[in-house]
Protein backbone atom coordinates (compact mmCIF):
# COMPACT_ATOMS: atom_id res chain seq x y z
CA UNK A 1 0.00 0.00 0.00
CA UNK A 2 1.29 3.39 -0.92
CA UNK A 3 1.44 6.32 1.48
CA UNK A 4 -1.49 7.90 -0.32
CA UNK A 5 -3.61 4.73 -0.09
CA UNK A 6 -2.90 4.49 3.65
CA UNK A 7 -3.86 8.14 4.07
CA UNK A 8 -7.17 7.61 2.30
CA UNK A 9 -7.84 4.44 4.29
CA UNK A 10 -7.14 6.21 7.58
CA UNK A 11 -9.15 9.24 6.52
CA UNK A 12 -12.18 6.98 6.08
CA UNK A 13 -11.80 6.10 9.75
CA UNK A 14 -11.23 9.71 10.72
CA UNK A 15 -14.58 10.62 9.14
CA UNK A 16 -16.20 8.29 11.69
CA UNK A 17 -14.20 10.02 14.44
CA UNK A 18 -15.45 13.37 13.15
CA UNK A 19 -19.01 12.07 13.04
CA UNK A 20 -18.84 11.03 16.69
CA UNK A 21 -17.24 14.38 17.52
CA UNK A 22 -19.87 16.40 15.65
CA UNK A 23 -22.94 14.58 16.92
CA UNK A 24 -21.70 14.57 20.51
CA UNK A 25 -21.06 18.29 20.38
CA UNK A 26 -24.34 19.09 18.63
CA UNK A 27 -26.47 16.98 20.98
CA UNK A 28 -24.41 17.03 24.17
CA UNK A 29 -23.90 20.79 24.40
CA UNK A 30 -27.64 21.65 24.42
CA UNK A 31 -28.49 18.62 26.58
CA UNK A 32 -26.04 19.89 29.19
CA UNK A 33 -28.18 22.98 29.81
CA UNK A 34 -31.28 21.27 31.27
CA UNK A 35 -28.99 19.04 33.34
CA UNK A 36 -27.26 22.16 34.67
CA UNK A 37 -30.61 23.72 35.56
CA UNK A 38 -31.69 20.53 37.31
CA UNK A 39 -28.45 20.55 39.32
CA UNK A 40 -29.30 24.10 40.43
CA UNK A 41 -33.02 23.43 41.01
CA UNK A 42 -34.58 24.65 44.24
CA UNK A 43 -36.30 21.27 44.55
CA UNK A 44 -34.09 18.91 46.47
CA UNK A 45 -35.32 15.77 44.68
CA UNK A 46 -34.58 17.19 41.23
CA UNK A 47 -31.25 18.59 42.35
CA UNK A 48 -30.08 15.38 43.99
CA UNK A 49 -31.24 13.12 41.15
CA UNK A 50 -29.35 15.28 38.70
CA UNK A 51 -26.26 15.29 40.89
CA UNK A 52 -26.29 11.51 41.28
CA UNK A 53 -26.57 11.04 37.50
CA UNK A 54 -23.69 13.44 36.92
CA UNK A 55 -21.67 11.64 39.58
CA UNK A 56 -22.21 8.23 37.97
CA UNK A 57 -21.58 9.42 34.43
CA UNK A 58 -18.43 11.30 35.40
CA UNK A 59 -17.33 8.59 37.79
CA UNK A 60 -17.36 5.61 35.43
CA UNK A 61 -14.86 5.25 32.56
CA UNK A 62 -16.36 6.27 29.23
CA UNK A 63 -15.23 2.96 27.73
CA UNK A 64 -17.27 1.07 30.31
CA UNK A 65 -20.27 3.29 29.54
CA UNK A 66 -19.99 2.38 25.87
CA UNK A 67 -20.00 -1.32 26.79
CA UNK A 68 -23.00 -0.81 29.07
CA UNK A 69 -25.08 1.04 26.47
CA UNK A 70 -24.15 -1.49 23.80
CA UNK A 71 -24.74 -4.71 25.75
CA UNK A 72 -27.48 -3.86 28.26
CA UNK A 73 -30.51 -4.08 25.90
CA UNK A 74 -29.46 -7.62 24.93
CA UNK A 75 -28.45 -8.75 28.43
CA UNK A 76 -31.39 -7.35 30.38
CA UNK A 77 -34.21 -7.49 27.86
CA UNK A 78 -33.02 -10.23 25.53
CA UNK A 79 -33.18 -7.63 22.79
CA UNK A 80 -29.75 -6.81 21.32
CA UNK A 81 -30.99 -3.50 19.92
CA UNK A 82 -27.74 -2.27 18.49
CA UNK A 83 -26.72 -5.47 16.68
CA UNK A 84 -30.22 -5.56 15.20
CA UNK A 85 -29.78 -2.00 13.93
CA UNK A 86 -26.38 -3.07 12.57
CA UNK A 87 -27.97 -5.94 10.63
CA UNK A 88 -30.90 -3.86 9.46
CA UNK A 89 -28.71 -1.14 7.98
CA UNK A 90 -26.35 -3.65 6.45
CA UNK A 91 -29.08 -5.74 4.82
CA UNK A 92 -31.02 -2.76 3.50
CA UNK A 93 -28.34 -0.28 2.50
CA UNK A 94 -25.07 -2.13 2.86
CA UNK A 95 -23.99 0.24 5.65
CA UNK A 96 -21.91 -1.46 8.31
CA UNK A 97 -21.41 -0.42 11.95
CA UNK A 98 -24.59 1.73 12.11
CA UNK A 99 -25.91 0.17 15.33
CA UNK A 100 -22.59 0.25 17.08
CA UNK A 101 -21.98 3.84 16.06
CA UNK A 102 -25.40 4.63 17.48
CA UNK A 103 -24.49 3.07 20.82
CA UNK A 104 -21.26 5.07 20.87
CA UNK A 105 -23.13 8.28 20.04
CA UNK A 106 -25.58 7.73 22.90
CA UNK A 107 -22.80 6.99 25.39
CA UNK A 108 -20.72 9.99 24.25
CA UNK A 109 -23.66 12.39 24.22
CA UNK A 110 -24.71 11.42 27.75
CA UNK A 111 -21.17 11.53 29.04
CA UNK A 112 -20.29 14.88 27.53
CA UNK A 113 -23.66 16.42 28.39
CA UNK A 114 -22.85 15.77 32.05
CA UNK A 115 -19.38 17.31 31.77
CA UNK A 116 -20.80 20.30 29.90
CA UNK A 117 -23.56 20.69 32.49
CA UNK A 118 -20.98 21.14 35.22
CA UNK A 119 -19.16 23.76 33.16
CA UNK A 120 -22.46 25.59 32.58
CA UNK A 121 -23.34 25.38 36.25
CA UNK A 122 -19.98 26.80 37.25
CA UNK A 123 -20.40 29.58 34.70
CA UNK A 124 -23.91 30.49 35.75
CA UNK A 125 -23.09 30.42 39.45
CA UNK A 126 -20.04 32.63 38.93
CA UNK A 127 -22.16 35.58 37.75
CA UNK A 128 -22.51 38.01 40.65
CA UNK A 129 -25.96 38.33 42.27
CA UNK A 130 -25.84 42.05 41.59
CA UNK A 131 -26.39 41.44 37.88
CA UNK A 132 -29.71 39.75 38.60
CA UNK A 133 -30.71 42.42 41.10
CA UNK A 134 -29.87 45.22 38.68
CA UNK A 135 -32.18 43.50 36.20
CA UNK A 136 -34.95 43.07 38.75
CA UNK A 137 -34.99 46.70 39.87
CA UNK A 138 -35.26 47.77 36.22
CA UNK A 139 -38.43 45.68 35.99
CA UNK A 140 -37.04 42.80 33.92
CA UNK A 141 -38.49 39.30 34.24
CA UNK A 142 -36.44 36.32 35.31
CA UNK A 143 -36.24 34.97 31.79
CA UNK A 144 -35.34 38.37 30.29
CA UNK A 145 -32.55 38.68 32.84
CA UNK A 146 -31.20 35.27 31.92
CA UNK A 147 -31.43 35.76 28.17
CA UNK A 148 -30.38 39.40 27.91
CA UNK A 149 -27.93 39.82 30.76
CA UNK A 150 -26.61 36.58 32.20
CA UNK A 151 -26.25 34.31 29.15
CA UNK A 152 -23.59 36.23 27.27
CA UNK A 153 -21.49 36.67 30.39
CA UNK A 154 -21.77 32.94 31.04
CA UNK A 155 -20.74 32.16 27.46
CA UNK A 156 -17.71 34.40 27.79
CA UNK A 157 -16.69 32.65 30.98
CA UNK A 158 -17.20 29.08 29.77
CA UNK A 159 -15.40 29.33 26.43
CA UNK A 160 -11.97 28.39 27.87
CA UNK A 161 -13.16 25.32 29.84
CA UNK A 162 -15.44 24.29 26.94
CA UNK A 163 -12.51 24.53 24.53
CA UNK A 164 -10.59 22.20 26.76
CA UNK A 165 -13.44 19.70 26.83
CA UNK A 166 -13.99 19.93 23.07
CA UNK A 167 -10.32 19.19 22.40
CA UNK A 168 -10.52 16.20 24.73
CA UNK A 169 -13.61 15.01 22.85
CA UNK A 170 -11.92 14.48 19.50
CA UNK A 171 -9.26 12.35 21.17
CA UNK A 172 -11.85 10.42 23.20
CA UNK A 173 -13.51 9.25 19.98
CA UNK A 174 -10.73 6.64 19.78
CA UNK A 175 -12.58 4.82 22.59
CA UNK A 176 -15.23 3.78 20.05
CA UNK A 177 -12.92 1.04 18.86
CA UNK A 178 -13.70 -0.93 22.05
CA UNK A 179 -16.90 -2.11 20.33
CA UNK A 180 -15.18 -2.37 16.95
CA UNK A 181 -16.37 0.87 15.40
CA UNK A 182 -14.05 1.64 12.51
CA UNK A 183 -12.72 4.98 13.64
CA UNK A 184 -9.20 5.99 12.68
CA UNK A 185 -7.25 3.98 15.26
CA UNK A 186 -9.28 0.87 14.54
CA UNK A 187 -8.40 1.36 10.86
CA UNK A 188 -4.71 1.63 11.69
CA UNK A 189 -4.87 -1.51 13.85
CA UNK A 190 -6.50 -3.23 10.89
CA UNK A 191 -3.48 -2.37 8.75
CA UNK A 192 -1.14 -3.64 11.43
CA UNK A 193 -3.02 -6.93 11.63
CA UNK A 194 -3.58 -7.58 7.94
CA UNK A 195 -0.64 -5.86 6.24
CA UNK A 196 1.92 -5.97 9.06
CA UNK A 197 2.25 -2.18 8.80
CA UNK A 198 2.80 -0.49 12.16
CA UNK A 199 3.69 3.02 11.07
CA UNK A 200 0.09 4.01 10.12
CA UNK A 201 -0.79 3.69 13.82
CA UNK A 202 1.61 6.51 14.61
CA UNK A 203 0.58 8.39 11.51
CA UNK A 204 -2.96 8.73 12.92
CA UNK A 205 -1.53 11.25 15.39
CA UNK A 206 -1.07 13.69 12.51
CA UNK A 207 -4.81 13.66 11.78
CA UNK A 208 -5.63 14.48 15.39
CA UNK A 209 -2.95 17.16 15.54
CA UNK A 210 -4.19 18.93 12.43
CA UNK A 211 -7.79 18.85 13.63
CA UNK A 212 -6.91 20.05 17.13
CA UNK A 213 -4.82 22.80 15.51
CA UNK A 214 -7.87 23.97 13.57
CA UNK A 215 -10.07 23.77 16.68
CA UNK A 216 -7.56 25.80 18.66
CA UNK A 217 -7.61 28.55 16.05
CA UNK A 218 -11.42 28.65 15.83
CA UNK A 219 -11.97 28.55 19.59
CA UNK A 220 -9.20 31.09 20.13
CA UNK A 221 -10.95 33.45 17.72
CA UNK A 222 -14.25 32.95 19.52
CA UNK A 223 -12.58 33.73 22.83
CA UNK A 224 -11.05 36.86 21.39
CA UNK A 225 -14.32 37.94 19.83
CA UNK A 226 -16.01 37.73 23.22
CA UNK A 227 -13.27 39.59 25.04
CA UNK A 228 -14.59 43.04 24.10
CA UNK A 229 -16.14 43.26 27.55
CA UNK A 230 -14.82 42.37 30.95
CA UNK A 231 -17.23 41.13 33.57
CA UNK B 1 -50.58 63.45 50.83
CA UNK B 2 -47.15 61.96 51.16
CA UNK B 3 -45.64 60.39 48.04
CA UNK B 4 -44.32 57.41 49.98
CA UNK B 5 -45.54 55.96 53.25
CA UNK B 6 -43.77 53.09 54.89
CA UNK B 7 -45.54 51.56 57.86
CA UNK B 8 -44.10 49.24 60.45
CA UNK B 9 -41.79 47.28 58.14
CA UNK B 10 -40.30 44.21 59.82
CA UNK B 11 -37.81 41.87 58.24
CA UNK B 12 -35.92 38.90 59.68
CA UNK B 13 -33.37 36.61 58.14
CA UNK B 14 -33.79 33.34 60.00
CA UNK B 15 -33.69 34.28 63.66
CA UNK B 16 -31.99 37.62 63.13
CA UNK B 17 -34.44 40.47 63.11
CA UNK B 18 -32.89 43.13 60.89
CA UNK B 19 -35.75 45.61 60.65
CA UNK B 20 -37.84 45.96 63.79
CA UNK B 21 -40.67 48.12 62.60
CA UNK B 22 -39.70 51.05 60.37
CA UNK B 23 -42.21 53.82 59.78
CA UNK B 24 -41.67 57.01 57.81
CA UNK B 25 -43.08 59.03 54.98
CA UNK B 26 -41.64 61.09 52.18
CA UNK B 27 -43.04 64.06 50.28
CA UNK B 28 -42.58 64.55 46.57
CA UNK B 29 -39.25 66.24 45.90
CA UNK B 30 -37.95 65.44 49.37
CA UNK B 31 -34.46 64.03 49.87
CA UNK B 32 -34.01 61.60 52.75
CA UNK B 33 -30.59 60.44 53.88
CA UNK B 34 -30.25 57.33 55.98
CA UNK B 35 -27.17 57.08 58.17
CA UNK B 36 -26.08 54.53 60.73
CA UNK B 37 -23.40 51.94 61.36
CA UNK B 38 -23.16 48.82 59.22
CA UNK B 39 -25.63 46.15 60.23
CA UNK B 40 -28.21 48.69 61.33
CA UNK B 41 -30.56 47.65 58.50
CA UNK B 42 -30.15 50.62 56.10
CA UNK B 43 -29.47 48.49 53.03
CA UNK B 44 -32.16 45.95 53.93
CA UNK B 45 -34.68 48.78 54.13
CA UNK B 46 -33.77 49.95 50.62
CA UNK B 47 -33.95 46.37 49.36
CA UNK B 48 -37.43 45.98 50.84
CA UNK B 49 -38.56 49.17 49.10
CA UNK B 50 -37.25 47.78 45.80
CA UNK B 51 -38.88 44.39 46.40
CA UNK B 52 -35.57 42.57 46.43
CA UNK B 53 -36.58 41.39 49.90
CA UNK B 54 -40.08 40.68 51.14
CA UNK B 55 -40.81 42.06 54.60
CA UNK B 56 -42.70 39.81 57.03
CA UNK B 57 -44.77 42.72 58.23
CA UNK B 58 -45.72 46.20 57.19
CA UNK B 59 -47.09 48.11 54.31
CA UNK B 60 -45.66 50.29 51.53
CA UNK B 61 -47.80 52.91 49.80
CA UNK B 62 -46.82 55.13 46.88
CA UNK B 63 -49.10 57.90 45.63
CA UNK B 64 -51.96 56.43 47.62
CA UNK B 65 -51.56 53.05 45.96
CA UNK B 66 -50.72 50.19 48.32
CA UNK B 67 -47.86 48.33 46.69
CA UNK B 68 -47.19 45.94 49.48
CA UNK B 69 -49.16 44.86 52.49
CA UNK B 70 -47.88 41.92 54.51
CA UNK B 71 -51.34 41.47 56.03
CA UNK B 72 -52.69 40.69 52.57
CA UNK B 73 -52.27 36.95 52.28
CA UNK B 74 -52.40 36.88 48.48
CA UNK B 75 -48.94 36.48 47.06
CA UNK B 76 -48.08 39.03 44.43
CA UNK B 77 -47.68 37.75 40.90
CA UNK B 78 -44.34 38.29 39.18
CA UNK B 79 -45.99 40.84 36.89
CA UNK B 80 -47.36 42.81 39.85
CA UNK B 81 -43.96 42.84 41.58
CA UNK B 82 -42.39 44.11 38.35
CA UNK B 83 -44.88 46.98 38.15
CA UNK B 84 -44.26 47.81 41.82
CA UNK B 85 -40.53 47.85 41.28
CA UNK B 86 -40.83 50.51 38.60
CA UNK B 87 -42.01 53.02 41.22
CA UNK B 88 -38.52 52.80 42.69
CA UNK B 89 -35.08 53.03 41.18
CA UNK B 90 -31.99 51.68 42.88
CA UNK B 91 -28.36 52.68 42.43
CA UNK B 92 -26.07 50.03 43.87
CA UNK B 93 -22.84 50.38 45.79
CA UNK B 94 -21.13 48.13 43.22
CA UNK B 95 -22.77 49.86 40.18
CA UNK B 96 -23.80 46.49 38.65
CA UNK B 97 -23.68 47.76 35.09
CA UNK B 98 -24.20 45.12 32.40
CA UNK B 99 -20.65 44.56 31.10
CA UNK B 100 -21.57 43.30 27.62
CA UNK B 101 -23.56 46.40 26.73
CA UNK B 102 -22.36 49.88 25.87
CA UNK B 103 -23.17 52.81 28.13
CA UNK B 104 -26.15 53.74 25.96
CA UNK B 105 -27.41 50.17 25.76
CA UNK B 106 -27.21 49.86 29.54
CA UNK B 107 -29.58 52.81 29.80
CA UNK B 108 -32.03 51.73 27.09
CA UNK B 109 -32.15 47.93 27.53
CA UNK B 110 -34.90 47.73 30.13
CA UNK B 111 -37.18 50.29 28.53
CA UNK B 112 -36.77 48.77 25.08
CA UNK B 113 -37.86 45.40 26.44
CA UNK B 114 -40.80 47.07 28.18
CA UNK B 115 -41.79 48.89 24.98
CA UNK B 116 -41.62 45.69 22.95
CA UNK B 117 -43.87 43.92 25.44
CA UNK B 118 -46.38 46.77 25.61
CA UNK B 119 -46.66 47.11 21.84
CA UNK B 120 -47.16 43.38 21.51
CA UNK B 121 -49.81 43.32 24.23
CA UNK B 122 -51.65 46.61 23.91
CA UNK B 123 -50.52 47.89 20.53
CA UNK B 124 -48.77 50.99 21.81
CA UNK B 125 -46.14 52.29 24.18
CA UNK B 126 -46.12 55.96 25.25
CA UNK B 127 -48.05 56.87 22.12
CA UNK B 128 -45.83 54.90 19.78
CA UNK B 129 -47.44 52.08 17.86
CA UNK B 130 -44.27 51.18 16.01
CA UNK B 131 -41.46 49.54 17.96
CA UNK B 132 -38.72 51.32 15.99
CA UNK B 133 -40.35 54.66 16.67
CA UNK B 134 -40.46 53.83 20.37
CA UNK B 135 -36.79 52.82 20.30
CA UNK B 136 -35.87 56.11 18.63
CA UNK B 137 -37.66 57.99 21.41
CA UNK B 138 -35.96 55.87 24.08
CA UNK B 139 -32.59 56.53 22.46
CA UNK B 140 -33.22 60.25 22.47
CA UNK B 141 -34.13 60.13 26.14
CA UNK B 142 -30.93 58.20 26.89
CA UNK B 143 -28.89 60.90 25.17
CA UNK B 144 -30.57 63.49 27.38
CA UNK B 145 -29.83 61.46 30.50
CA UNK B 146 -26.21 61.01 29.48
CA UNK B 147 -25.90 64.74 29.11
CA UNK B 148 -27.45 65.18 32.53
CA UNK B 149 -24.76 62.99 34.12
CA UNK B 150 -22.05 64.51 31.91
CA UNK B 151 -21.12 61.40 29.95
CA UNK B 152 -22.29 62.14 26.42
CA UNK B 153 -18.82 61.37 25.06
CA UNK B 154 -18.83 57.88 26.63
CA UNK B 155 -22.06 56.82 24.95
CA UNK B 156 -20.53 53.95 22.97
CA UNK B 157 -17.95 52.82 25.51
CA UNK B 158 -18.21 49.62 27.50
CA UNK B 159 -18.38 49.81 31.30
CA UNK B 160 -14.91 48.27 31.67
CA UNK B 161 -13.48 51.30 29.85
CA UNK B 162 -14.86 53.71 32.44
CA UNK B 163 -13.64 54.82 35.85
CA UNK B 164 -15.68 53.88 38.93
CA UNK B 165 -17.16 57.35 39.18
CA UNK B 166 -18.20 57.29 35.54
CA UNK B 167 -19.72 53.83 35.95
CA UNK B 168 -21.76 55.03 38.88
CA UNK B 169 -23.01 58.01 36.89
CA UNK B 170 -24.11 55.62 34.13
CA UNK B 171 -25.89 53.54 36.77
CA UNK B 172 -27.73 56.69 37.90
CA UNK B 173 -28.76 57.46 34.32
CA UNK B 174 -29.88 53.86 33.89
CA UNK B 175 -32.09 54.08 36.97
CA UNK B 176 -33.54 57.43 35.84
CA UNK B 177 -34.45 55.98 32.44
CA UNK B 178 -37.29 54.00 33.98
CA UNK B 179 -38.66 57.26 35.44
CA UNK B 180 -39.05 56.04 39.01
CA UNK B 181 -41.08 58.04 41.52
CA UNK B 182 -38.38 57.55 44.10
CA UNK B 183 -34.71 57.01 43.39
CA UNK B 184 -32.77 55.07 46.02
CA UNK B 185 -29.01 55.07 46.47
CA UNK B 186 -27.26 52.33 48.41
CA UNK B 187 -23.94 53.85 49.53
CA UNK B 188 -23.29 55.17 46.02
CA UNK B 189 -19.76 56.34 46.75
CA UNK B 190 -18.50 53.60 49.10
CA UNK B 191 -16.82 51.61 46.33
CA UNK B 192 -15.11 54.67 44.87
CA UNK B 193 -11.69 56.20 45.36
CA UNK B 194 -12.03 59.39 47.41
CA UNK B 195 -11.13 61.59 44.44
CA UNK B 196 -13.98 60.07 42.41
CA UNK B 197 -16.76 60.53 44.97
CA UNK B 198 -17.10 64.23 44.11
CA UNK B 199 -18.40 63.70 40.58
CA UNK B 200 -21.10 61.28 41.77
CA UNK B 201 -22.19 63.54 44.63
CA UNK B 202 -22.34 66.46 42.20
CA UNK B 203 -24.76 64.52 39.98
CA UNK B 204 -26.96 63.71 42.99
CA UNK B 205 -26.98 67.40 43.97
CA UNK B 206 -28.12 68.27 40.45
CA UNK B 207 -30.92 65.71 40.76
CA UNK B 208 -32.08 67.40 43.95
CA UNK B 209 -32.19 70.73 42.16
CA UNK B 210 -34.31 69.09 39.47
CA UNK B 211 -36.78 68.12 42.16
CA UNK B 212 -36.24 64.35 42.28
CA UNK B 213 -37.46 62.42 45.29
CA UNK B 214 -34.53 60.46 46.68
CA UNK B 215 -33.54 58.15 49.51
CA UNK B 216 -29.80 58.01 50.03
CA UNK B 217 -27.99 55.55 52.28
CA UNK B 218 -24.62 57.13 52.85
CA UNK B 219 -21.58 57.49 55.05
CA UNK B 220 -20.76 60.93 53.65
CA UNK B 221 -21.94 63.06 56.58
CA UNK B 222 -21.06 66.41 55.04
CA UNK B 223 -22.93 65.48 51.90
CA UNK B 224 -25.94 64.17 53.83
CA UNK B 225 -26.14 67.38 55.85
CA UNK B 226 -25.87 69.43 52.71
CA UNK B 227 -28.21 67.65 50.32
CA UNK B 228 -30.99 66.21 52.45
CA UNK B 229 -34.22 67.65 53.75
CA UNK B 230 -34.47 64.90 56.32
CA UNK B 231 -31.90 62.64 57.92
CA UNK B 232 -32.77 59.30 59.45
CA UNK B 233 -30.39 57.64 61.89
CA UNK B 234 -30.92 53.91 62.06
CA UNK B 235 -29.63 51.77 64.87
CA UNK B 236 -30.23 48.07 65.44
CA UNK B 237 -33.14 47.89 63.01
CA UNK B 238 -35.09 50.85 64.34
CA UNK B 239 -35.26 54.55 63.50
CA UNK B 240 -33.39 56.05 66.43
CA UNK B 241 -33.68 59.63 65.33
CA UNK B 242 -35.16 61.46 62.39
CA UNK B 243 -35.39 65.11 61.50
CA UNK B 244 -33.80 67.95 59.62
CA UNK B 245 -30.03 67.56 59.07
CA UNK B 246 -29.14 70.52 61.33
CA UNK B 247 -30.75 68.62 64.16
CA UNK B 248 -29.78 64.98 63.53
CA UNK B 249 -26.22 65.64 62.36
CA UNK B 250 -25.65 69.11 63.83
CA UNK B 251 -27.24 68.69 67.22
CA UNK B 252 -28.26 65.08 67.84
CA UNK B 253 -30.62 64.38 70.72
CA UNK B 254 -30.37 60.60 70.87
CA UNK B 255 -27.39 59.17 72.74
CA UNK B 256 -26.78 56.50 70.07
CA UNK B 257 -26.72 59.16 67.36
CA UNK B 258 -24.23 61.21 69.37
CA UNK B 259 -22.03 58.16 69.87
CA UNK B 260 -22.16 57.23 66.17
CA UNK B 261 -21.33 60.74 65.00
CA UNK B 262 -18.50 61.20 67.46
CA UNK B 263 -16.99 57.92 66.34
CA UNK B 264 -17.39 59.17 62.82
CA UNK B 265 -15.65 62.43 63.51
CA UNK B 266 -12.67 60.68 65.08
CA UNK B 267 -11.70 59.26 61.69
Amino acid sequence: MSFWEVTVFLFDGFLISLLIFGVTLLCGAPLGLPIAFCSMSKYKVVRNTSKVIVWIVRGVPLMLQIFIIYYVPGLLFQFPLFSKVDQFFFLNWGISDAGRIMAVLIAFTLNYACYFSEIYRGGIESIPKGQYEAGYVLGLTKSQIFRKIILKQVIQRIVPPMSNEIITLIKDTALANCIIVCEIIKQAKELAATKAMVWPLFYTGVFYLIFVGLLTIVLGRLEKKLSYFRS
Amino acid sequence: MALLTVENIKKSFGKTEVLKGITFSLEKGEVLSIIGSSGSGKTTLLRCLNFLETPQMGCITVNGETLFDAADSRTLSEAAIRLNRLHFGLVFQQFNLFPQYTVKQNITLAEELLAKEHIKKTGSYCGHTDYHEAVAAIDKKADGLLEEVGLSDKRDNYPCQLSGGQQQRVAIARALAMEPDILCFDEPTSALDPELTGEVLRVIRELKKAGRTMIIVTHEMEFARDVSDTVMFMDGGVVAEMGPPEQVIGNPQNSRTKEFLSRFNER
